[in-house]
């Protein structure tokens, strides 16, 4: 345990000394507070509350930059220490392999957690500041929002590691983990409209299309904030989604706590037979 | 005698490759074991095997006693390594670093301190390493590799870019380590400076041994001639060479120098004749058969088998 923790602390002051944290959380604050000014307009006249636009806005936000963050820290983390050589030097240490890689995540999540909170926190604190009224129903979405933000931070570091256990240089690494974010982003979701489409509901129960989202972790990420709670699911256009699909919030984060655990537990063992 | 490291017949493929191919030594304490090679000769393969790294397709490995590759932590806190690239976060200071490495090993606390002190890093202590010359980071490298006072060091190509003062020093270091009982096992293509420094030698070529003595040893099987040359007055290299007798092989440099190649036999009756009272020369210089040669010749003599 005290190694785990050695390795992490390690990790975040390296996050630290080359920009990682300021660099996400920077870009994470811009984006939200962005986002909190833009969206806290409209909101006189649709009537909805200005936080439940902030997490909507903040939520659609999150599924396509957390995942970058997420790989761009994590996609090298194997492979390159093993180009620079500084793994071999780690191995020879009183260290087994799965301690470097739950250190590793340790530190990641930290830095990602880090980011994730101070953004999106300022972008709260600065509605507060301008006077907004908000209801303890909102603050506990925005709440769940950004804890999930940082679940679905862990999945794609978890997918990082896999990626670069697996694979032999940091290049490919890098362009492994694009293709990953593409497809989990962007292309997902079009292949499933397009299916649903041309399905015209007739192959596609329900029940399909539920375990088609749970095969998404940012499809899980999404239902989770946006269909979550009542308000929210109807600002968000998402309540005609809540009423069919029969997904609970459990369910939901289970699957996303499924997404972190399989591709670490995947990544601990190509790792562990991997020669260096 | 226990030793601290003992290899049995260890082989290692990588795909078709033989990496290392039926190579068994082994080092005792207080040894200092230098393994010599071409690039891709097996060097650094062996080492990792040491370490654990990687397993050997045959044969077996045994480190302080223990299969390396069990990952036994007791043993990983009494072995230091230095790899042939050593790389460190440049971010990092030296001293952060340092202290990474000692707390992981489970050292002492301020462990770091004295070591920096030990290596003449002190000075550097808290700048990044990104601002280290070549030689400061080896020498980091090899401050981590000292954590603890490991019982076996492992040292991959150690004195690569150093310049001769540093490499002097990494040796006294050396020294020191194997004073308090330490095996020490380098890996090294630069032969000449192991003269003196290296108690045994290991010489690998295609992933096989060829060759395992102390220099003088080598010396002996490879019976490789020492190279006397003989100085005296400008012009007086003929009545030289009538004193000596005219020997085969007396070959003339100029008007006062020549040169003989005398193998281990025949080097003690030659001086015995020509260094008699008023022999005719002002000087005379004996050089023995270098690492290089040794090296040359064990290379050689495989090559025509």
């Amino acid at each position: 345990m005290k190694t785990i923790l050695l390795l992490s602390v390690k990790e975040v002051r390296e996050g630290l000394r080359n920009r990682w944290v300021v660099a996400a959380t920077g870009l994470l604050a811009a984006l939200a507070l962005t986002l909190t000014f833009l969206g806290s307009a409209p909101t006189g006249t649709v009537g909805a509350g200005a936080l439940d636009v902030v997490v909507i806005s903040l939520a659609s936000l999150t599924i396509f930059i957390v995942p970058l963050i997420a790989l761009l820290i994590s996609h090298d983390a194997i492979v390159g220490e093993i180009e620079r050589g500084t793994m071999t030097l780690l191995l020879s240490y009183p260290v087994r392999r799965r301690q470097v890689l739950f250190g590793k995540f340790m530190g990641h999540l930290a830095i990602l957690a880090f980011a994730t909170c101070v953004g999106y926190g300022l972008a709260a604190i600065a509605l507060l500041v301008t006077g907004k009224a908000v209801g303890a129903g909102s603050w506990a979405a925005f709440m769940a929002m950004t804890a999930s933000s940082v679940l679905l931070g862990a999945v794609f570091v978890a997918i990082g590691y896999l990626v670069s256990a697996l694979v032999a240089d940091r290049a490919t690494a890098g362009g492994v983990a694009i293709g990953i974010w593409l497809v989990f982003v962007v292309l997902y979701d079009m292949a499933l409209l397009g299916l649903l489409v041309a399905d015209q509901g007739r192959a596609v129960s329900g029940g399909t299309l539920d375990a088609l989202l749970l095969f998404n972790p940012t499809d899980a990420y999404r239902l989770f904030n946006l269909a979550g709670s009542g308000n929210i699911a109807a600002a968000s256009g998402m309540a005609g989604t809540v009423q069919t699909a029969v997904l609970a919030p459990a369910a939901l984060l289970a699957a996303l706590a499924a997404w972190v655990v399989a591709p670490m537990a995947l990544a601990a063992l190509v790792f562990s037979r991997r020669e260096l | 005698m226990n030793l601290n490291v003992e290899l049995n017949s260890v082989a290692r493929r990588y795909g078709r490759v033989k990496a290392v191919d039926g190579v068994s030594f082994s080092a005792a304490p207080g040894e200092v074991i230098a393994l010599v090679g071409h690039n891709g000769a097996g060097k650094t393969t062996l080492i990792k095997l040491m370490l654990g790294l990687a397993r050997p397709t045959a044969g077996s490995v045994a480190v302080l006693g223990q299969d390396p590759a069990a990952g036994d932590a007791t043993v990983r806190r009494r072995l230091g390594y230095l790899p042939e690239t050593v790389s460190f976060n440049p971010a990092l200071t030296g001293r952060e670093t340092l202290r990474f490495y000692v707390r992981l090993k489970g050292g002492r606390r301020d462990e770091e301190d004295a070591l920096l002190e030990r290596i003449g890093l002190a000075h550097a202590a808290d700048r990044r390493i990104g601002t280290y010359s070549k030689g400061m980071r080896q020498r980091l490298g090899l401050a981590q590799a000292m954590i603890g006072t490991p019982a076996v060091l492992l040292l991959d190509e150690p004195t690569t870019g150093l310049d001769p003062e540093l490499r002097q020093q990494f040796y006294a270091i050396v020294r020191e380590m194997q004073a308090v009982g330490a095996t020490v096992l380098l890996s090294s293509h630069a032969l000449n400076e192991l003269e003196g420094n290296a108690s045994r030698v290991v010489i690998l070529n295609d992933g096989r041994k060829i060759a395992d003595g102390t220099l003088d040893e080598l010396r002996h099987i490879a019976r490789l001639p020492t190279r006397i040359r003989l100085k005296t007055v400008e012009g007086g290299a003929k009545r030289l060479r009538e004193w000596m007798g005219e020997p085969a092989g007396l070959r003339q440099i100029n008007g006062h120098i020549v040169e003989l190649d005398a193998t281990p036999e025949d080097k003690a009756a030659f001086l015995r004749r020509t260094a008699g009272e008023g022999a005719p020369f002002e000087d005379l210089e004996m050089v023995p058969p270098g690492l290089d040669e040794l090296y040359a010749h064990f290379l050689s003599e495989r090559a025509s088998r």
